[in-house]
């Protein structure tokens, strides 16, 4: 019993100390590596909690994939010191307290309505056969619109990035184009 | 094997992390530190529902957490877009940059 405690309190201390670092980090990539910790540690607590393919699924999808996708945002904004010294500035200590507190009220309401129950987890590990059998039989519906979700996802993620992209080409054509023909220029203006 | 531990205490975990998304979704102004703050409030949500699947020893808590997952996929990535664009027109990452709609 007081192990199975040890089990879960373990991972989740880590998880909720490396959020908090997450939301205080002025650096982003900083922010990033403590975020990745907290989905890492929550990966453990479902693998505890008897759920091994959503931790599998926590690690892969959330620590890995959307995880590198902030991590490329942040490479191609190149955030470096100047924006961690604006982040100073925005982030000044006053404006923690309202917020802080606003959420520490519905933290206690929150906890007084669960403090009754005495329900406890089954201790049953469910295995991801039986979430595919699941998932493909009552859920089937709900696959199909999590795929069109995600196709207009990648359609919309497509189309606002795909101008800034192009934008950012043509600038840097007109660039080498400028240097080039400042070079072809440069003869013709001697002779 | 899995545990056996009171639900409540996984629920606790849940509601502290969701808070803490919360407090900085609220105090950030860098749209980075929010998307990341949505991402941990995301988590929180997907943490309940195993705990919820675990209680009853049924896959539904496991496959609710996979379409919040697909969820956070899609929202990242046209979020992420916006960033693009919003570093673009403004060249900084201030939410309160674009508040052209205000007036």
């Amino acid at each position: 019993m007081n192990a199975d405690l040890v089990l879960f309190w373990v991972p989740a201390l880590v998880a909720l100390l490396s959020t908090a670092l997450v939301i205080t980090r002025k650096n982003a990539s900083r922010a990033l590596v403590y975020l990745v910790i907290s989905l890492l540690a929550v990966a453990v607590i479902f693998f505890v909690l008897g759920a091994p393919f959503a931790a599998a699924l926590e690690v892969v999808v959330y620590a890995g994939a959307i995880v590198v996708l902030f991590l490329f945002v942040v490479m191609m904004l190149n955030l470096g010191r100047s924006s961690v010294l604006r982040e100073g500035g925005w982030l000044r200590p006053n404006m923690w307290v309202l917020p802080g507190v606003l959420a520490f009220v519905l933290l206690l309401v929150m906890f007084h309505a669960l403090a009754g129950t005495e329900a406890k987890t089954s201790g049953v590990e469910v295995p991801p056969r039986a979430v595919g059998r699941e998932l493909f039989g009552p859920y089937l519906l709900a696959v199909e619109l999590a795929g069109f979700l995600l196709l207009a996802a990648l359609v919309g993620a497509y189309h606002l990035a795909r101008r800034y992209l192009e934008e950012r080409r043509e600038a840097s054509d007109e660039q080498s184009g400028a240097a080039t023909g400042a070079e072809h220029s440069a003869p013709e203006a001697g002779s | 094997m899995a545990i056996s531990i009171p639900v409540e205490h996984v629920l606790y975990v849940a509601a502290l992390l969701f808070l803490m998304g919360l407090v900085g979704v609220l105090v950030r102004r860098n749209v980075m530190f929010l998307l990341m703050s949505l991402e941990v409030m995301m988590n929180a949500a997907g943490l309940a529902f195993v705990a919820a699947g675990a209680k009853w020893g049924q896959p539904d808590g496991q496959i609710m957490f996979m379409l919040i997952l697909a969820l956070a996929a899609a929202e990242v990535a046209v979020a992420l877009g916006l960033v693009l664009q919003l570093s673009r027109r403004f060249q900084t990452l201030d939410v309160d940059a674009a508040d052209e709609l205000s007036g």
